[in-house]
């Protein structure tokens, strides 16, 4: 049990490569006293037997009690289950909506997937509308399937919206940074002026403000954050709030 | 047809209910046992030895979000969208509950209703929806009893129920 996470300890910190290997030898079953504690590989390492092989490259990162996941960068998206995106609506057929998710195929999604929709009671939505939902299936063999309700069949702040305001496009490094428990970044955004934002976890955000003005400078600045350090952004931050101000 | 001596009935028939009244219980039971045989014989198993699920000790994840713990994607400053705000206090308390539990701290919702008030409407509610569904019969017993402290219910008549033949 020990060796397992001595094996990763090391390499919390470090930069990995793919082809990089953890292997362990667990003790023999016969030994039922040991009890062996289950190891979660997230986005990044994959198991191949008994051994976790890397197959991106990044730094590994360890969360209590027993999470491991690499760190990378990357601008295109792949379907995760479970994830919050932001699609656009491209095509009606028939029961489902198609949906573009920024990933390789088109996601589809059933009009019976929103809050208070039965097979009267359609959903008003229109080709070009943008929807905020979760992937149910997302899997590489199969087409992947969105919803916009959540298990106890409530919306939750999922289903279309946006009328107005502006949607871009970031990298998913700095997506998974602007939803962090305690983002700086969006903590010192927030001092600036009111707005709107909606962060989609395929890269996609979008951002609404009183103003097409202070929209476009929420937009260029958080364009701007991806390689600056913090000093740098809270300097710039600084300097557009007291220019708009 | 030609008649027989004693008429030739099949077996499916002779097995019917209604032919089996006049045997014996034992009899009975026989041919109960036969009939389970019959069908537990013919059903389908897999004549291969035991294996043990392999236990994984390595679970994958595809997902950033448990991973780093990811918030609720839909944001709202300083008042620009009172529902987005308030969606974001529900979602993210929502989330450090689960964390919460562990410690035992739990803290309570806010509520418009006090649970007073909750407790006396649901009273009422219940008396009326009864008094609504009861027959018509029974309706003049429902609104007698309210008067009555203990809610003591004195039938007054006997109740109305259909009398089986004794044939």
């Amino acid at each position: 049990m020990d060796t397992i996470h001595a094996c990763f300890k090391d390499k919390i910190g470090e930069v990995l490569l793919p082809g990089d290997v953890f292997s362990f030898r667990l003790p023999e079953s016969g030994d039922g006293s040991i009890k062996t504690d289950k190891i979660i590989c997230g986005p990044g390492l994959r198991r191949n037997g008994e051994e976790v092989q890397v197959c991106k490259s990044g730094i590994l990162r360890h969360k209590q009690p027993n999470m491991y996941w690499i760190d990378s960068q990357q601008r295109r998206y792949v379907p995760a289950k479970g994830e919050s995106v932001i699609g656009i609506v491209t095509a009606k057929s028939g029961d489902i909506f198609k949906v573009d998710v920024g990933g390789s195929e088109q996601a589809s999604l059933s009009y019976l997937a929103f809050e208070g929709a039965t097979k009267r009671n359609r959903p008003n939505v229109q080709v070009g509308d943008l929807v905020y939902g979760q992937f149910t299936i997302a899997n590489k063999d199969m087409e992947p399937e969105l919803v916009c309700i959540d298990s106890c069949g409530r919306a939750n702040g999922m289903g279309v919206f946006g009328a107005d305001g502006l949607l871009f496009k970031l990298s998913l490094g700095l997506v998974r940074r602007l939803l962090a428990p305690q983002s700086e970044i969006v903590k010192d955004l927030e001092k600036i002026f009111p707005f709107e934002l909606v962060v989609g976890m395929n890269g996609r955000v979008w951002v609404k403000a009183k103003t097409v003005q202070q929209t476009l400078i929420v937009t260029s600045l958080l364009e701007s954050c991806e390689n600056m350090t913090s000093q740098q952004r809270q300097t710039l931050f600084k300097r557009v709030a007291e220019g708009s101000l | 047809m030609a008649k027989d001596g004693a008429a030739k009935l099949s077996k499916n028939v002779l097995r019917m209910k209604f032919m089996q009244r006049g045997l014996d219980a034992e009899l009975k039971k026989q041919l109960d046992e036969e009939e389970k045989r019959i069908i537990s014989d013919e059903h389908w198993f897999l004549d291969l030895p035991e294996l043990k699920a392999k236990e994984n000790h390595i679970i994958e994840e595809r997902s950033y979000a448990p991973c780093e713990d990811l918030v609720f994607g839909r944001m709202s400053f300083r008042g620009f969208n009172p529902e987005v705000e308030k969606l974001m206090l529900l979602m993210n308390t929502h989330k450090e509950e689960e964390d919460d539990d562990e410690d035992g701290n739990v803290s309570r919702m806010e509520t418009d209703i006090t649970d007073e008030e909750m407790a006396r409407r649901y009273e009422s509610m219940v008396e009326s929806m009864r008094k609504k569904f009861a027959k018509k019969r029974n309706r003049s017993t429902v609104t007698k009893s309210e008067e009555d402290v203990n809610c003591n219910v004195a039938d007054n008549q006997p109740k109305r129920a259909f009398l089986k033949p004794q044939d």
